[in-house]
């Protein structure tokens, strides 16, 4: 159990991480929040639920993932050892996989026979309709049409699985676009309809839900590197745009003190740019997708468009409990321009016949930064939550590359 | 709570036995000027009670219309200070139609919460909508709206239950509204007789006006509905208005002003008379 002076303890009886959090949502959908509050606590507690998680989890995802230490981006840094936990090698081939499997179980538990997402990058799109084809439920999936643009292949994916992809041609035409939209489909579809969201954001109890459901990564990636290196690593290293592959891998490493702890958001094109998702770094405490979290956000209190060359990362937020844990000074953040994922991007690729996806190639653009100044005996983890085939079309064309 | 235009403006309504009408707009739409010549054309056109939306980016309560509306608004340079200045021209010429601030929290709290209620009860507001701040939420804003004054009006839904309601009434004042669908503003439009017994069963409940809004668009569904409720909001038909006055450039046709307010004739009028003539209801 985690004590009082626990950095895992959270979030409170009312959905709060310190000041972040909460249920900032419209009344429609209140008596809905709770009921999945009440389902999720009931379904923590139920032994059957876990099992079947755990069973898909292992058959169906291929979990767990396995730990790699990258031996040649460890010699090319000349510094700490670079490890990586690589999600990327999950069905639908990132971390987002998890939590569906666990939200789904969910929203069958509670009588629900229609699926709703938002999407990004399509990951997380590509992992509900993946999800809802494997439990034959009808989903709908939101997606910013300029996502749509730079993400052909997961739309084409998406509707291979018999999803339905609608674009977002609201706003920004982007992820926080397709979450608006997918929160007003919700707020009209009450009564059958379950919205799987797709990372620690939202409403209570959706972050610590996801959270919970992400931290399968982390649980795993400590007891391998137990197991591994008879140690903990001196360092973690994830990239965060809502953050939910980052919460997963860091949860369950919070309470070991020795443990240092990094999340790296999307700079863009420089975080003194104005064109960047750097929530942490330049933004402040605001109210978005029902949950107070630190947002990009004017005087006003109008929420500033984000850029990153990562889809998944270009959200305006972040998730309350990211907020929570950057205050407490537990998690640094640090910040990865577009180049800098850029170059990471082809180094990895190079170094280690890995294309890494361009989220968690801010990770690893960070990773550069600091692994050539630590010391050898330094062990660095970094989530290697996606690979990066979604990706080719945007990298070539950065690279003046034509496919 | 002390009594507020609010409370005055229902009482009247009630003695004369007709159903209040409700006109929604954004503020600053399509611009500052053009906006506070349609809210000062409000009353003469027949609205009991304002309803000014805040302008927010990420509305996700509303369909279309009224996103479109909060756009037009924001780039023409609508802020919350400019929405409370216009309040407080309003105020400098009528002191008796109430005014309802709607809208979002992010705006609010970004202004500051004390600072806010401060201000806009000094600009002459009567009341807030907050779409996402439901009572789990109360100590952010609703009961410090209330210390000052400000009637704090709670959306009840169709998923509003019996268990629900209890909470959704506990210091909501001024009046309740009844949102018709579970859905967005300016989408679908619900069954009068359904919405006639959803509003007797809030009535064994409350002794609160009640309100009925969220896809009312045609003068026949306002007075169907008005023959019951104790008043009408009209928001994403009005707005939808001010758009159709806008051409593809962005420039203004003529009459903007008169097209929004003469369709806030018909419909008020609509309602204003569900309760009068043949067949009426007695109260």
């Amino acid at each position: 159990m985690a004590g009082e002076n626990s950095f895992k303890a959270g979030p409170d009886e009312r959905g709060r991480f310190g000041i972040y959090g909460g249920r900032f949502v419209a009344e429609t959908l209140m008596p809905l929040i709770l009921d999945l509050e009440t389902a999720y606590e009931a379904a923590k507690k139920d032994a059957s639920f876990q099992a079947e998680f755990d069973l898909l989890l292992r058959d169906y995802v291929g979990r767990p993932s396995p730990l790699y230490f990258a031996e040649r981006l460890t010699a090319h840094f000349g510094g700490a050892q670079i490890y990586f936990k690589r999600d990327e090698l999950n069905h639908t081939g990132a971390h987002k996989i998890n939590n569906c499997i666990g939200q789904i179980l969910l929203a069958r538990k509670m009588g629900k026979t229609r699926i709703i997402a938002e999407t990004g990058a399509g990951q997380h799109g590509v992992a509900t309709a993946t999800v809802a084809a494997r439990f034959g439920l009808p989903c709908t999936i939101y997606m910013g049409a300029v996502d749509m643009e730079r993400q052909k292949p997961n739309v084409f994916r998406m509707r291979l699985l018999g999803a339905e992809v609608v674009p977002v041609t609201s706003g920004s035409h982007t992820l926080k676009d397709a979450m608006n939209e997918a929160m007003r489909d919700w707020v009209a579809h009450v009564d059958d309809t379950f919205y799987i969201i797709g990372s620690v954001a939202g409403p209570h109890p959706y972050p610590a839900m996801v959270r919970d459901f992400q931290s399968v990564i982390g649980t795993e990636a400590r007891a391998q590197m137990l197991d591994r290196l008879g140690r903990l690593p001196s360092t973690l290293v994830a990239c965060v745009g809502g953050g939910s592959n980052a919460m997963g891998l860091f949860y369950p490493f919070l309470d070991d003190a020795d443990v240092e702890i990094i999340a790296v958001e999307a700079a863009g094109k420089g975080v003194d740019t104005g064109e960047h998702a750097a929530a942490i770094a330049k933004g402040t405490p605001g109210i978005l997708h029902g949950a107070r979290s630190y947002l990009l956000q004017d005087e006003d209190g109008q929420i500033i468009e984000p850029h990153s060359i990562s889809a998944g990362l270009d959200y305006p937020g972040i998730g309350p409990e990211h907020s929570w844990l950057h205050d407490k000074g537990r998690v640094k953040f640090e910040t990865a321009t577009d180049a800098d994922a850029l170059e990471a991007f082809q180094l990895c690729s190079l170094q280690e016949g890995i294309l890494p996806a361009l989220e968690p190639s801010h990770a690893l653009a960070h990773v550069g930064k600091i692994a050539p100044k630590r010391s050898k005996s330094d062990v660095i983890l970094v989530n290697l939550c996606g690979r990066g085939d979604k990706d080719i079309f945007t990298v070539a064309d950065h690279l003046g590359a034509k496919l | 709570m002390m009594s507020t235009r609010i409370d005055a403006r229902f009482a009247e309504l009630k003695a004369a036995n007709r159903a209040g009408f409700v006109a929604f707009v954004t503020a600053a739409d399509p611009d500052i000027e053009t906006s506070f010549e349609i809210i000062k054309g409000l009353p003469g056109a027949g609205a009991d009670l304002i309803e000014l939306g805040m302008p927010f980016t990420d509305p996700m309560a509303d369909g279309p219309a009224i996103q479109a509306a909060s756009l037009r608004a924001l780039k023409a340079g609508g802020s919350m200070v400019v929405t409370l200045d216009l309040v407080k021209r309003f105020r400098a010429g009528d002191d008796a139609t109430p005014i309802i601030l709607m809208g979002y929290y992010n705006p609010i709290y970004a202004y500051g919460v004390d600072a806010f209620v401060r201000d806009a009860a000094a600009a002459g507001v009567d009341g807030l909508i907050i779409v996402d701040l439901p009572p789990e939420e109360d100590i952010e804003l609703c009961l410090p709206a209330n210390q000052a004054g400000l009637n704090f009006i709670r959306l009840a839904t169709p998923t509003t239950d019996s268990v629900r309601l209890p909470a959704v009434l506990q210091n909501t004042s001024g009046f309740l509204y009844y949102v018709a669908i579970a859905g967005i503003t300016g989408t679908a439009s619900a069954d009068a007789q359904k919405l006639r017994q959803a509003v007797e069963e809030l009535r064994k409940s409350t002794k609160l006006p009640v309100a009925v809004g969220f896809g009312i668009k045609s003068p026949e569904n306002a007075s169907d509905i008005a023959a019951f409720a104790d008043a009408v909001v009209v928001g994403s038909a009005l707005v939808q208005r001010i758009a159709d006055h806008i051409a593809p450039d962005g420039s203004q046709n003529e009459g903007l002003v008169k097209g929004v307010l003469d369709t806030v004739v018909t419909l008020a009028s609509a309602a204003h008379g569900a309760r009068s003539g043949p067949g009426a209801p007695k109260e």
